[in-house]
């Protein structure tokens, strides 16, 4: 079972309000988009979700506990989430650096578990790194990077993702794969899933609901087909965006 | 190949094999050294007289030239390269930056000026060395103090305020130097480059190294997630807060420990961690210990050298650690092929 709830939520930066009485309930096997223009606040909301960064009010909810009271490890192996910077390459390998998704659940001080071990390599796998699991991380191309990052919150196992931009620096056959690993975590771990992402398509894709923010701290939020179209994103972008359908899909593109 | 059974953990907890034949070798460093240190000196002592010495005092001249000066000077050399390494170690950490040292936030120029001042007044001995560990503290605090105004302890406002409170220090130590006697600038020059023939240790400094590699071993899984970034780390589950303050201060008794006791020794601090990154070790489960022992054994390498080159006349132990560190880092840098 996983479930975020969010109570009430205003959140501010600085002088710019993301969002006022944000309320909603992220349960198992969901797939949520968080969609919003350049400096709408994606970041920031994700951030707070994890306690990363202080709310003004409200209250965000983790298993029908408070996110504050619950212990940081235990918060860890509950959510995961993957930032929009990368990792700093300061010298690591690759197996090294997937091995620290599993920091959350290790038992033993000094020895590693022969299960997060197996753990971490099956994540690895999972993005096609495994044959570079001693490589330099600084060596690796962006791609290979956004991979790695990935690998590493897969390994972390958490049954709430949080995912910023994870498209970033992937070619489209990663970017096909990544959402068909996060399909199978999500069954699996009867997880579910919170992906803020500038690409309207990979959202109507993949989310079955969606928040978008607009600016002054109102958005939208519901159902993909509800919020997803061509007046709602065109206003929320600030940007006339049209839309094609074909082949049981909607694909978006700004004119 | 499989790589699951490649890294299949072995029986102890170390990673692999490799890994472990690191911290063997450095073992084996350490004992060399500790033995290279006991036998070189004005007074000779062979290998069997050392061994009998050390199982049962006798009462002649070699047990007290070994009781009185050379194992305690080696326990101070092994102590201060310890904890200045672990402290190197530690500061990169915090400030994820490969240039930290265990100096760069100014805690050798507070304890210089300290005791810099304490020569002026012509003191000596345990005066000259509270003097020093005085200063550093001041300095840690000073740092601490500035840095943590207003909640905001970002690692470059420590940076910055460390090096500018450095800078401060520096200014200090100059008019010190200028305006002092030439009989006292000898001494002041050579407590700035490290010497420790005035050096003093206690079981207390030994327990303090102790108590590092122990509360480091703990701290290491935490490190290893800590330098990849903050956010990494308090998305793992680290309170980086409190983290950062126990690092913070740990590194700053280390150095001020060390530096009391045989006075700013440069380059340990610094290239110890890197050598033995560039030698594989980056899992600070491996690095702490391996610090420790590299940085041990190359200070009593170092001054071993420092009292014999010119016997009997001796050079500061910091001009040693230069003068060897410098071409073994370039050769290691140089040898070492990246995958």
């Amino acid at each position: 079972m996983a479930t975020l709830e969010i109570q009430a939520l205003e959140l501010q930066i600085g002088e710019k309000l993301v969002c006022r009485n944000l309320n909603l309930c992220i349960q198992e096997n969901e797939r949520w988009g968080l969609l919003g223009k350049n400096g709408a606040g994606k970041t920031t909301l994700l951030h707070s979700l994890l306690g990363l960064r202080p709310i003004t009010s409200g209250h965000i909810l983790i298993d029908g506990k408070e996110l504050a009271k619950l212990p940081r490890m235990e918060l860890a192996a509950k959510i995961g989430i993957l930032f929009q910077q990368g990792l700093s390459t300061l010298p690591a390998t690759v197996f090294e650096t997937v091995m620290l998704g599993r920091h959350p659940h290790v038992q033993s001080l000094l020895r590693d578990n022969p299960a997060d071990v197996a753990i971490a390599h099956k994540a690895l796998a999972a993005f096609d790194l495994d044959a570079l699991s001693d490589r330099e991380i600084d060596t690796l191309s962006g791609g290979e990077l956004q991979r790695l990052s990935l690998a590493m919150l897969v390994a972390q196992t958490p049954q709430i993702f949080l995912l910023d931009e994870p498209s970033n620096h992937l070619d489209v056959a990663f970017q096909v794969k990544l959402l068909s690993i996060l399909e199978q975590k999500i069954s699996e771990q009867s997880a579910c899933l919170l992906m803020a992402t500038h690409d309207i398509n990979l959202a109507a894709r993949f989310c079955d609901r969606i928040i978008l923010l607009k600016d002054e701290g109102e958005f939208l939020i519901g159902e993909r087909d509800e919020i997803l179209n061509e007046e709602n994103l065109s206003a929320a972008y600030n940007c006339p965006i049209k839309s094609l359908s074909g082949e049981g899909r909607t694909l978006f593109y700004p004119l | 190949m499989n790589p699951i059974a490649n890294h299949r953990p072995r029986d102890f907890f170390l990673i692999s094999n490799k890994q472990f034949l690191l911290f063997a070798l450095l073992s084996i460093l350490a004992i060399i050294s500790i033995l290279l240190s006991l036998l070189s000196g004005s007074v000779d002592i062979s290998v069997s007289q050392l061994l009998n010495n050390l199982f049962h005092a006798e009462n002649n001249l070699q047990t007290q030239v070994l009781q009185e000066i050379r194992i305690p000077r080696t326990i101070a050399a092994f102590t201060t390269g310890g904890l200045l390494a672990l402290s190197g170690v530690i500061m990169q950490v915090l400030l994820r930056n490969p240039l930290a040292d265990p100096y760069i936030l100014g805690i050798s120029g507070g304890a210089a000026v300290g005791a810099l001042s304490a020569i002026l007044l012509g003191l000596s001995g345990l005066w000259l060395s509270n003097a020093a560990f005085f200063g550093a503290l001041l300095s840690i605090l000073l740092v601490f103090g500035i840095a943590n105004k207003f909640g905001n302890w970002s690692v470059t406002r420590l940076l910055l305020t460390g090096v500018v409170v450095s800078a401060g220090w520096g200014a200090v130590i100059n008019i010190l130097l200028t305006t002092s006697s030439t009989n006292n600038v000898q001494s002041m020059l050579f407590w700035l480059m490290g010497d420790l023939s005035q050096s003093r240790v206690g079981l207390a400094h030994f327990g303090l190294l102790v108590l590092g590699l122990a509360g480091g071993l703990m701290l290491s899984r935490s490190l290893n997630v800590l330098i990849r970034g903050e956010l990494v780390a308090a998305s793992l589950g680290i309170d980086v807060r409190a983290l950062r303050l126990i690092l913070y201060f740990s590194a700053s008794v280390f150095t001020a420990t060390a530096v009391t006791i045989a006075g700013s020794v440069g380059f340990v601090g610094l290239i110890v961690p890197h050598m033995l990154r560039l030698m594989g070790a980056r899992d600070h489960r491996l690095l702490i210990p391996c610090s420790i022992l590299l940085g041990g054994s190359f200070l009593v390498i170092a001054d071993s050298l420092a009292r014999t080159i010119i016997a009997p006349q001796q050079l500061p132990v910091g001009v040693v650690t230069a003068i060897i560190g410098v071409p073994a880092f370039i050769i290691i840098l140089r040898t070492t092929i990246r995958k």
